[in-house]
Formats: structure tokens, sequence, C-alpha cells
């Protein structure tokens, strides 16, 4: 295991070749409020990062990582376009596995650029690869911007869009509501029974959700029960789009051809093929770099475009040594009425050594 | 050294582990005055009784300062991240049933199961500004079990006591909490989620996977487990 100061030089030298990108040094503190990332990622980031607690300030979290931070010091003062760098720990709780390092340190670079959005993609991802290089590590990209624009365009309600959309980051969630959307699983026998007009209570109404949420949620629900079941052939179109998982230009052949059946996604794939044009410009060989329409789905939630990892192909036990993507939605969450495009990535020194270290 | 015997200090539990034993023909008892947390093992040799609050035994099990003990599943769950590396259970004793379940007003027609919650809070959530709140003292079981059921737009409430009277004090929206009867939920106008069983838990004989044993021990524990059995 490579010791603390040997991961601390190494941390130093990747960010001073952000730096050397024009890259802004920012040091968020350890310490976050915790609403902040609750608001954003709900009770689920209770799991995931350390929580504690002053009778003065509430609710604190260890930064499990330095994305929010620095999204949130943009947007209240910094002019763009901006590059930024960081190094430091970032804690994570792991509950389920004990060989998982609950404390390490990530090196990252976040770019806040109106004008090119593919450039500043290729940008974020060239440079990690040239930091990467030599190591044993395997590259996926993917884009969660593809699997939106599906869900958009089905010919469905606005509600039924809505549920999917929230559950992209929740796959098993997702297939069961697609399930249910096309009359795959059968509707459970309280909901028949409600839209029937036989479920009644006699008991008091308590709590604050009232009576008039639940009479929404009823007249939700007769909504969709007089939508017509999404079609088989879209749902087909979903599944065949998830299971795209080919080298690039497999990849951009097999998008082209869905989305002459799903012409709501063409803008999406238009983004990937300009993203593969830059990749290359910048002089990654793309013809052999994989691309996973469902990649990312189960990581945080803020990524809406791009995604990438790079994992070590010998090592399954080890985790992602690099990744980042494309959070877009998150500036507009926590501009207050601002938004600019960004995309940032993260690397963990500490495993670099280790994969170098390892015969 | 003796095989220390971890059992709950105090009510029914603490009553029905000692009859639980009693019919194995092992006398558990307390001794000095009801108020001392002194107790005495008799019909086995080498076994040594420790009286402690039943909250506590699944840590006292996974540190090893206890070799056996009894207590809820619930607890060893919800203490014990990784139980079955810490603990194995050697015997379910039959009494101590509890549910650990996710209940919601019964006035609440439109929710029966958990993806009506789900959609519940999601509305909720659009409509009053903050996420649902569930009140609980059982926060990482619940939450894994919500996570795994696809629930989202939801908040975990701390809360040790009473959770029942949180929803009609406007301190939670649902709750998750063990019940035995279903008496004091539907007292409270509660009403159970039709897929809301988190968890079924009963009084169980653990035996600790970690805590340091001699030859004498491994021969009582043996022997002890032949009598249980």
């Amino acid at each position: 295991m490579p010791t603390r100061s040997e991961t601390l030089t190494r941390a130093a030298s990747l960010r001073a070749m952000f730096e050397a990108q024009g890259a802004a040094l920012v040091e968020p503190p350890i310490l976050q409020p915790a609403t902040t990332l609750l608001e954003l990622y709900g009770e689920d980031m209770r799991a995931r990062a350390y929580v504690t607690s002053d009778a003065l300030r509430g609710e604190q979290m260890l930064r499990p990582d330095f994305t929010v931070p620095v999204v949130q010091m943009h947007m209240a003062e910094g002019a763009d376009p901006a590059r930024y760098t960081y190094s430091g720990e970032v804690f994570r709780r792991q509950e389920e596995d004990p060989d998982r390092a609950n404390e390490y340190i990530q090196v990252g670079y976040e770019v806040f650029d109106r004008a090119d959005p593919a450039a500043a993609d290729a940008e974020v991802f060239a440079l990690i690869a040239e930091a990467l290089r030599g190591l044993p590590l395997r590259a996926v990209t993917g884009d969660i911007g593809v699997l939106m624009a599906a869900v958009e365009g089905l010919q469905t309600s606005a509600r039924r869009r809505h549920a999917l959309m929230r559950h992209i980051w929740r796959p098993r969630r997702f297939r069961a509501l697609l399930d249910r959307f096309s009359g795959r699983t059968p509707m459970p026998p309280s909901r028949a029974a409600l839209l029937a007009g036989q479920a009644s209570s006699d008991a008091p109404l308590i709590g604050l959700r009232s009576r008039a949420d639940i009479e929404e949620r009823i007249a939700a629900l007769h909504e969709d029960a007089a939508t017509p079941p999404l079609s088989g052939r879209e749902v087909e179109q979903i599944e065949a789009l998830l299971e795209v998982r080919e080298v690039m230009p497999h990849a951009l052949s097999q998008l082209h051809d869905l989305a002459v059946d799903m012409p709501d996604i063409a803008p999406a794939v238009a983004r990937v093929t300009a993203r593969e044009a830059a990749l290359r410009a910048r002089g990654v060989d793309t013809d052999n770099l994989m691309f996973e329409a469902s990649y990312g789905r189960s990581s945080m939630e803020y990524y809406d475009g791009f995604v990438f990892g790079f994992r070590a192909e010998a090592r399954a036990d080890l985790p992602t040594i690099a990744s980042g993507g494309r959070y877009d939605a998150l500036t507009r969450r926590l501009g207050q009425g601002r938004e600019i495009p960004a995309v940032g990535g993260v690397m963990r020194p500490g495993l670099m050594l280790v994969l170098e270290g390892a015969p | 050294m003796t095989l220390k015997l971890g059992v709950p200090s105090k009510g029914r539990l603490m009553e029905k582990t000692f009859d639980w034993f009693a019919q194995h023909g092992i006398t558990l008892q307390r001794t000095g005055s009801d108020r001392e947390y002194a107790g005495a093992v008799a019909g086995i040799e080498g076994v040594s009784l420790n009286l402690l609050s039943a909250g506590e035994i699944p840590r006292e099990l996974a540190a090893g300062r206890i070799h056996m003990g009894v207590t809820g599943t619930d607890l060893v769950h919800e203490k014990l991240a990784l139980w079955e590396q810490l603990v194995e259970p050697v015997e379910e004793l039959g009494f101590g049933h509890a549910d650990l379940i996710i209940a919601v007003p019964k006035a609440w027609i439109d929710v029966d199961t958990l993806d009506d919650l789900d959609a519940a809070a999601a509305a909720f959530r659009a409509a009053h500004g903050f996420r649902l709140r569930i009140a609980t003292k059982y926060h990482r079981l619940v939450r894994n079990f919500l996570r795994d059921s696809g629930v989202a737009d939801y908040a975990l409430v701390d809360s040790q006591g009473a959770t029942e009277g949180t929803v009609a004090n406007e301190t939670a929206e649902a709750i998750a909490d063990i019940t035995s009867s279903g008496e004091t939920l539907r007292a409270n106008h509660l009403k159970i989620l039709c897929d809301g069983m988190v968890l079924r838990s009963q009084a169980t004989l653990w035996r600790s996977r970690t805590a340091p044993m001699d030859e004498r021990i491994r021969k009582t524990l043996k022997e002890l487990e032949a009598r249980l059995g």
C-alpha cells in the first residue's frame, strides 16, 4: 500500500498538471452543511456519507465529494468560463465492504464553459486519460442524456414520462415502471378497488398530507388508468438503447439506427457524434473506446450527459480509478436561477500508486 | 474462564428467556436484591450470566465480550453491519415476535403499496416543499429497505419512542416501527402497507464469532448447544 505522503505527492503533481491547463486551485472545507447534499440526493446520501452535528450549526457532512461545493462556489462568485482543480480527502461510509476505503484522496478538474460542450467533454476526458497513461485500465464512456431524451420522447402521458425520468438512476425501479406502463404487470388489487370507487376509510385524517393531496393523487390514478399502455415497440426501443454496448464507431452506428425510429434522441446522438470527433481531435483512440448506453445509471444522480470511468482490467476488486461526467442540471439546481454547462472528473492517486506497485 | 451468556436484564424478555432456558434444564436467575443486576446459572457448569440491556447485546456479541446472547433479530440487523461475520444465530426462541413495518395514515386510501408510497412522496415534496418524513429508530434497516424498493423523496426522522404518535403530532407523515399485534397502530389511525414488511423479528440466541475461547469454553459451548438444540 502506498503511504499517505506518496499519495499526496502524486496528488500534487496531478493537480499541477491541471493548473498548467489554466485551472484555478480551490479548497472547499471538509465540513459541508448537510442540508444541501440531503436536499439534492435524499436519504440515500446518509448511507454514503458521514453525518455529524453540533448544537449551533446543526448537521454537517464530511465532504463526500468536491463537485457540489465547487459548483456552489462557482455559481456564487465565479465568472465563466472557468476551470478549477482541487485535491484532498473525501469520506465515504462503507457498511457493506470492509475492504473499501472510507477516506481517500481525490484530485479533480472541473470545467465551466459555455462555448463548446463537446470540446470541454473531450478536454476533461483526454487530460485524465493522459494522466493515467501506462496503467492497465479500461475506459468506458456513456451518455445519460440519450436515455433521458428517449424517455422524453415516449408517446405517453407527461406524468408517466416524469415518473420514468425520476427513476432513471434506479434501474430496477425504472424497469418495473416500464413494465407497468406497458401493461406487462397486472394492477395491484388495492389499486383496482380504489379506481372502482370501492376504497374508503372511516379513520380520521391525521398528519400533513391533506385531503386535497389524496384527491389529487386519485385523480392522477384515474388519468393514468385511462392512458393507453405504452406500445411494445416503444418499450423494445428503450431496451435496445439500454443494450448498446460497443466500441465507439459501432455504438454510434447503432445509435443512429435507433434514432431513425426514435427521432427525439437525434439531438442527443448528435452530441455523442460531436464528442467522438472532439475526442479524436484530442488524440483519443475512439476506435477502441467503449460506449455503454446504460453506463453511470447507478452512480451519483447529478450526471445528465457525458459520463466516463476508468477501471483496472485485472483488478475487479478495486473501485473505479477515475470517473466523471457532465452535470449541467446540477448548476441549474444550485444556481438560483442561473446555469452553465459544466463537466468534470476525479482521479484517485492512491489507487494509481497501488496499480503501479503491483507486479 | 467461563462462557459468558448475555441476557436482557429486565421485563418480559428476561422472564421468557429464563423460562426458555428452564425448559432445557438450565436455571438462570437474578441474585442479590431485585435492583442488583447480578445473576447465577445452575444446571450446567462453566456458564456465567451477564444481565444487559437488550439493545446493547448486539454490540457486546460483536466485540466478543460475551460468547452468547439473547436479543431480537431487529436489533442485530440494525446495529451490526455485516452481522453474519460477527454473530451466528443458534436458536430462535419463539417469543418476542415483532415485525418492523412501514405504516401510513389509514385515511390514505390511495396508498397501499411501496409503489404508492413512492408516488405519494414525489407529489408531497412538490406540494409541500420538503420530503415526506418517515419516523423511525431503525434508520439503517429502513433506508436499505426503501432503497431496494425504489422509494425516493422521503426523509427519515429519528423517533426513539411513541413513534405511532408522530403523524398526529405532524412531525412525520409515515412511520417505520416494530409491531406485534398492530393494536397501537390501529389506535393511532395507521395501517401497514401490504408490501411494507421490512423484517420479521423474534428473540434469538446468538453466538459471537469474535469472542476468544479456550478449550474449556469450547467444551461448555458444545454441551450448551447440544442441550438447547
